[in-house]
């Protein structure tokens, strides 16, 4: 399943951490790492190609673009749980949305262009549902890593 | 910051990625009929304020063979939250661990951590390792697997 080799794995760890802009980054990246820079640039269109990694290239924080995001969540009745997920996908600033066992079955997230926006979606959220959504925007967000284990 | 007409361009040309080339920067400007120096002077001022969070890869966590995927909640004092949110955030299991605002009395958890693993016995052990390095600020805490993907749509940027 996973044909990751030793290389790859330094590679995807290194790559978690940043990638330099400066004219030949492929090449300041291998030369840290010991590579080539066509070694470097071959293996990373192979993970691509195999899925293995899912986007190389900036991460966009729509906050601070001025946009808003906002996790929620909702206790749906069972019975009911199809209806109120069509609902609620039906909204363009609903980015994602996945079931958990949990009391609060329903999490998604919402994305809009101002910080007053994530109220009133939510607000018609509960008009069309008749169910709370509760709202847990973030606070502060940790250092984000992922290492693949060696 | 605000980002002007040149740089939401320069996001839609790189928001599905990079290219896997020697000069990516220097492809990008071509594309979008830029100088590769103000393709990469606007990269960093992004970066700089924060539009930008980094530049890296984003590794699959399905194909890598990571299929329990669980976010753990813990309910831990106000005072140490932050400190330990950076404990965790440094664990090499933990994708994402975030700071929010509880929902009582429906919901008393403020730290949200995702944890990855091959099986859910392993997120379970990961999981009792956050618990020990919690100790005694941990009051209560709750695992969420995620049993359906109701809907998955990347950054849409706005019209500016």
């Amino acid at each position: 399943m996973t044909a990751l080799d030793d290389t790859d794995r330094r590679i995807l760890n290194r790559l978690q951490e940043g990638f330099p802009i400066t004219p030949h980054p492929f090449a300041d990246v291998a030369a840290e790492l010991g590579l080539e820079e066509d070694v470097l640039i071959t293996r990373l269109a192979r993970l691509k190609e195999t899925r293995l990694i899912t986007r190389f290239g900036p991460f966009y924080d729509a906050a601070a673009m001025g946009g808003a995001f906002c996790l929620c969540a909702m206790q749906v009745p069972e019975g009911d749980f199809d209806r109120v997920a069509d609902l609620v996908n039906a909204h363009p600033e609903v980015a994602h949305n996945y079931e958990r066992d949990h009391a609060l079955n329903m999490w998604f997230v919402l994305a809009t262009e101002t910080e007053a926006g994530i109220g009133e979606v939510a607000k018609r959220i509960e008009a069309e549902t008749g169910l709370t959504v509760l709202q847990f925007p973030k606070e502060h967000e940790f250092f984000i890593g992922f290492r693949v284990a060696a | 910051m605000s980002i002007d007409t040149t740089d939401r361009r320069l996001i839609e040309a790189t928001q599905s990625g990079l290219p896997l080339v020697p000069e990516p920067y220097a492809a990008i400007a071509a594309g979008l009929g830029l100088d590769e120096s103000e393709v990469m002077q606007r990269l960093q001022a992004m970066q700089d304020s924060g539009v930008i969070r980094r530049i890296a890869v984003a590794p699959n966590h399905y194909a890598l063979g990571m299929v329990a995927n669980g976010m753990t909640v813990w309910d831990v004092e106000d005072a140490v939250a932050l400190n330990l949110g950076a404990q965790i955030g440094t664990l090499d299991f933990v994708s994402h661990c975030y700071l929010r605002p509880r929902a009582l009395p429906d919901w008393p958890y403020n730290l949200f951590a995702m944890v990855h693993g091959k099986t859910r016995d392993e997120v379970a052990t990961k999981r009792a390792e956050i618990r020990a390095l919690l100790g005694d600020a941990l009051r209560s805490d709750d695992i969420l697997y995620s049993t359906r993907i109701l809907k998955k749509t990347g950054l849409r940027l706005g019209k500016g």
